[in-house]
């Protein structure tokens, strides 16, 4: 099995996993998630995490982001242990440095695009406005919309918004284009991709579709709770050539 | 439909903690029903068997002497069935250990045999033997007062002469239920007390040897007292006779099935109100309990099940819920209303007690729960088995807010964004909402409507006892006494005011209204037994015309200026016609008062009094005690302190102990509204608040967003719980009116406060429940699934 042993002294790790694993016991059997995962994530890069549905990719991003907590392994955003925090520590961890999007989009439905995105930034230090970041999403003239009066794709988008507003330092997207259909998809992850590229933010998505691989930094391939192996591309593609 | 058994059963565990709220709500409607219902034909049936078994006369009668041959000429008298005669007399007691002056009412009863009428319910010792003149049986509550028993030793001045009489048993009668005292309005066994002594010894004493002051009639069934009470007013006329009264006039029982009046007036309205407030708060709740289940009866439709057997199911599902809370209202109920009987029981001394709740209180109870409930659901079932099952198994579209004129104004600067989901969450579903403000609104206006019985009877307290009546103590004598007996109380140690008064049994008529009363004489501008407005006035006293309660008034259909025919029944029973010339409002009783002076005119008497209200010295009250003892001609000696206390402690045994499980229920009421509604608003919206977990909002700041709604609307619900409280204590007293009391409308401020307080705190400790489940919200299941 292969880990994520592909270590560049040369850039700064913004959070990396040691030996994580992740076992549920449902009655009498045992699953393992996860069965030691090693990886790091370096400050600005996309990575595309690609997998079948089981394969643990979704329980990594969860770990990752402190939604989750492992068996077994740790996981460091700089120096400090994410793993050893508290449960209020862990929320403010989440506060001041993820965002996170998920396949439903998940917006409060009584809240406008806007007041959706202020939610983040009330409570968020050294947050963008809340325009700013819809600006960023291409949704600046839909800021007085409530989600109901949105497609699909523009809730996906101000989900974005609202997670990059804070000027995260990871933003983790799980299946963002799940729910969409293909041309929507697209532009999406170009709003995904031009948040990466303007504000810098270390990215990671996880998609089954392996076309999205094409647009990152690196793919890591993930099968059996663990990283079966990692891709490293070049150039990334412009997310515009993608189809499917 | 097994599956669906198995499904049925394991929803109604998942959603166990709301099951059980509403089960409380459903409970608390149906207990009350059932406890109140149970408990006034547990009482009724008690006390008419009570009256069959110990045989309690039909009519009574007093003279001042006649002989005892004139007892076959009563039983002569068509529709009499028995006429029993006996002697009746007051005497002042001495107890040892005793301060105060006791008054002993000497009911004679036979040395061979027992009596016809009116029999004693013996509960220790043996009746009194012939030849043994000091014998005497005691009242159980009196002798329990006192701590005296058989074998026992107490002193009375019987005739003018003391006597040490040796207690011989312990008894009960149905004539003395409620024990009261001349001039008492609640029973005091301290001060007052019946004694049955020997036929003969009391004959001896009074001298009425073949002679008879007092005698009780059974009647033939169907015989209408009326009917035989005119004949024997006549013969007994030329003895003394003060006018004959029917069983319902009788004092015990005249007080008895005034209570029982009204117990009934309580069992009837507040359950009713309670069980439309529970039945209104099931309905809420299931409603939006089913509206949950939308996807699952998506679900159910697509797999083919009909819309009738997916109704069916959710119906069983609400009857189930509905059931366990009937089951617990009807136990609660039942253990209640065996309490609450027991417990009046005691207080009436009832020497039986015959618990028997009637089946139809329980079904009413259930039949009412159920059918709110299911019509509750109904509306939901048929929206969510309306929609085709595709539609109904996504989750509802995202439901449209709106922009109010609030987001666009200045104010909306100062609103965060948890802020604003609240009140979008309020102003999206208005109607909800309300409904659950106005179900906060109704358990703090049940509570309220309960709690203000003590506001009001301690308004009556002040009113009655002590802004209409100033007398430290009022002296009942055995005779009207001329005037100069005011000047002698006077000159007893410690007495620093004397007022006269007189009280005349009368029959006041107004064309062809009558009511069996009285004219209290007092003198024009008394200090110390005041006519008092119940609206805080003193009224005048005209010279020449009485003044009249407003429910007296009413009763006779007459207003100031009126003429009233007063036909009095003693001395030389004068037929007058007296004009009304005022009319006031009174709390307790029917009063009609006249100047002292119009009074002895019109009886063509010299000045004379029958009561003197004195105020006294509180320094020479033992002095003052120890002569009133010695004097042989008083009847009665009242102390308004005593009076005060004995209202109270009645009051606190009977009617706040009922009050109290009312309270009790409201609280379960308030509890069970605000735990569901917080419940149904977190299983609505679990996915909205992981979300907010997941941004990296707090647990505390999530609570607020959720609990900060139910929250604001409490805050509304609160005052509309108090006027709630105020329109549904208005319902109640207004229904609430007896010839003995009318309970004025009197909420105090702490009442508001307390019934605010209670609400709060059950608020507080279902908010502590659901805020449990939101720290245990599992962040990863819910955003994962779509719904």
């Amino acid at each position: 099995m292969h880990t994520d042993n592909d270590r560049n002294p040369g850039k700064t790790v913004t959070l990396s996993g040691r030996g994580l694993t992740k076992t549920y016991h449902t009655g009498e059997v045992d699953v393992h998630a996860l069965r030691g995962v090693d990886l790091d994530l370096y400050l600005g890069e996309l990575i595309v995490l690609l997998g079948p549905s089981g394969s643990g990719k979704s329980t990594l991003l969860n770990i990752l982001g402190g939604l989750d907590v492992p068996t077994a392994g740790q996981v460091f955003f700089g120096n400090t242990e994410i793993t050893a925090a508290s449960e209020g520590e862990l929320t403010r961890f989440r506060r001041a440095h993820v965002g996170f999007v998920f396949q439903f989009y998940n917006l409060i439905p009584s809240l406008t695009s806007e007041e959706n995105v202020a939610l983040v930034t009330e409570i968020a230090p050294a947050s963008m406005r809340p325009a700013e970041a819809l600006e960023l999403v291409g949704l600046g003239d839909r800021r007085d919309h409530f989600p109901a009066q949105l497609s699909g794709g523009e809730q996906q988008r101000v989900a974005i918004a609202r997670a990059i507003a804070k000027r995260p330092d990871i933003l983790l997207c799980d299946e963002p284009t799940g729910a969409l259909d293909s041309q929507t998809g697209i532009v999406v992850l170009e709003a995904i991709s031009t948040v990466n590229r303007e504000i810098g933010t270390t990215t990671a998505v996880i998609t089954h579709n392996t076309v999205i691989g094409a647009m990152a930094d690196r793919v890591l391939h993930i099968a059996d709770g663990g990283i079966a192996s990692v891709e490293r591309n070049t150039e990334r593609a412009a997310v515009q050539q993608l189809t499917w | 439909m097994k599956v669906l058994n198995r499904k049925l059963l394991r929803d109604l565990w998942r959603l166990r903690g709301q099951v059980l709220a509403i089960a409380m709500v459903v409970a608390s409607g149906v207990a009350v029903l059932v406890m109140s219902l149970a408990t006034l034909s547990s009482l009724q049936e008690t006390a008419v068997t009570y009256y069959e078994r110990h045989r309690f006369a039909d009519v009574f009668a007093r003279v001042t002497r006649a002989p005892e041959q004139l007892a076959a000429r009563i039983a002569g008298i068509p529709g009499v069935q028995h006429a029993e005669t006996r002697i009746s007399k007051l005497a002042t007691l001495d107890i040892a250990g005793f301060e105060e002056p006791v008054i002993g009412q000497l009911v004679s009863i036979p040395e061979h045999g027992e009596s016809v009428l009116n029999r004693l319910a013996l509960l220790a010792g043996r009746r009194v033997q012939p030849d043994h003149p000091d014998e005497v049986v005691l009242s159980e509550p009196f002798a329990e007062a006192h701590a005296l028993t058989t074998g026992s030793r107490l002193h009375a001045i019987i005739n003018g002469k003391r006597r040490a009489l040796h207690v011989v048993g312990i008894a009960l009668s149905p004539e003395y239920v409620y024990a009261i005292g001349p001039g008492a309005l609640m029973p005091d066994n301290q001060r007052f007390g019946v004694l049955w002594m020997g036929r003969k010894a009391l004959a001896a004493a009074y001298d009425l040897d073949g002679a008879f002051n007092d005698i009780a009639l059974s009647l033939l069934h169907g015989t209408q007292p009326a009917s035989v009470i005119q004949p024997l007013d006549q013969l007994l006329g030329r003895y003394g006779g003060i006018g004959a009264i029917a069983r319902a006039d009788q004092l015990s029982n005249w007080f008895l099935m005034n209570e029982i009046d009204q117990l009934g007036t309580m069992a009837r309205i507040l359950p009713t109100i309670f069980l439309v407030v529970a039945a209104f708060l099931t309905n809420m709740v299931l409603a939006r309990i089913i509206a949950t289940e939308r996807s699952e009866i998506g679900l159910m439709k697509a797999f083919g099940y009909r819309n009738t057997e997916i109704g069916w199911h959710y119906a069983r599902m609400v009857i189930a819920i509905t059931a366990v809370g009937i089951v617990l209202g009807w136990v609660i109920g039942a253990v209640f209303g065996k309490v609450s009987t027991e417990l009046y029981a005691e207080f009436y001394r009832f020497p039986l007690l015959i618990f028997e709740p009637k089946p139809s209180s329980f079904a009413a109870g259930a039949l009412v729960s159920l059918g709110a409930a299911l019509t509750g659901t109904l509306g939901s079932m048929h929206r969510a088995a309306a929609l085709p099952p595709a539609e109904a198994m996504r989750p509802p579209s995202p439901p449209l807010y709106r922009r109010t004129r609030l987001s666009t104004s200045r104010l909306a600067a100062w609103l965060d964004q948890p802020t604003r989901i609240i009140l979008r969450q309020i102003v999206r579903w208005p109607g909800r909402a309300l409904l659950t403000s106005a179900g906060i609104g109704l358990s703090v206006g049940v509570l309220i409507m309960a709690l203000q019985w003590i506001d009001s009877i301690n308004h009556i307290v002040q009113v009655y006892f002590y802004d209409t009546q100033r007398q430290d103590m009022m002296v009942g004598l055995v005779e009207p006494q001329s005037a100069t007996a005011a000047y002698e109380f006077a000159h007893l140690p410690g007495v620093l005011a004397v007022e006269p008064m007189r009280i005349v049994s009368a029959y006041l008529r107004h064309g062809n209204r009558s009511h069996r009363g009285a004219l209290t004489g007092v003198p024009p501008g008394a200090q110390l037994q005041r006519v008092y407005d119940a609206s805080g006035h003193v009224v005048p006293l005209p010279p020449g015309g009485v003044v009249l309660g407003t429910k007296l008034a009413e009763k006779l259909g007459v207003t100031a200026g009126d003429t009233l025919q007063v036909d009095v029944l003693e001395g030389r029973r004068p037929h007058l016609q007296v004009p009304v010339t005022g009319v006031f409002e009174t709390y307790i009783g029917v009063p009609a008062f006249i100047d002292i002076t119009t009074l002895n005119r019109l009886l063509k008497e010299r000045p004379s009094l029958e009561y003197a209200n004195l105020l006294v010295d509180e320094a020479a009250r033992p002095a003052l005690y120890a002569r009133l003892k010695a004097l042989p001609e008083i009847s009665a000696v009242m102390l308004r302190e005593a009076a005060v206390r004995t209202f109270h402690e009645t009051l606190a045994e009977t009617l706040l102990i009922y009050i109290s499980f009312f309270a009790m229920f409201a609280c379960a009421l308030g509890f069970g509204v605000v735990y569901n509604s917080t419940r149904i608003a977190l299983s609505e919206r679990g996915r909205e608040m992981a979300t907010l977990r997941v941004l990296g909002f707090s647990r505390t700041e999530i609570s607020y967003i959720l609990l900060g709604e139910v929250a604001l609307l409490i805050f509304v619900g609160l005052p509309l719980g108090c006027l709630a409280g105020q329109g549904l204590a208005w319902l109640m007293t207004s229904a609430f009116e007896t010839e003995l009391f009318r309970v004025p409308l009197v909420i105090e401020l702490s009442t508001y406060g307390t019934a605010v307080l209670v609400a709060l705190l059950a608020t507080a400790a279902s908010a502590a429940l659901v805020r449990r489940r939101l720290d245990r919200l599992d962040l990863i299941a819910v955003l994962k699934t779509r719904e």
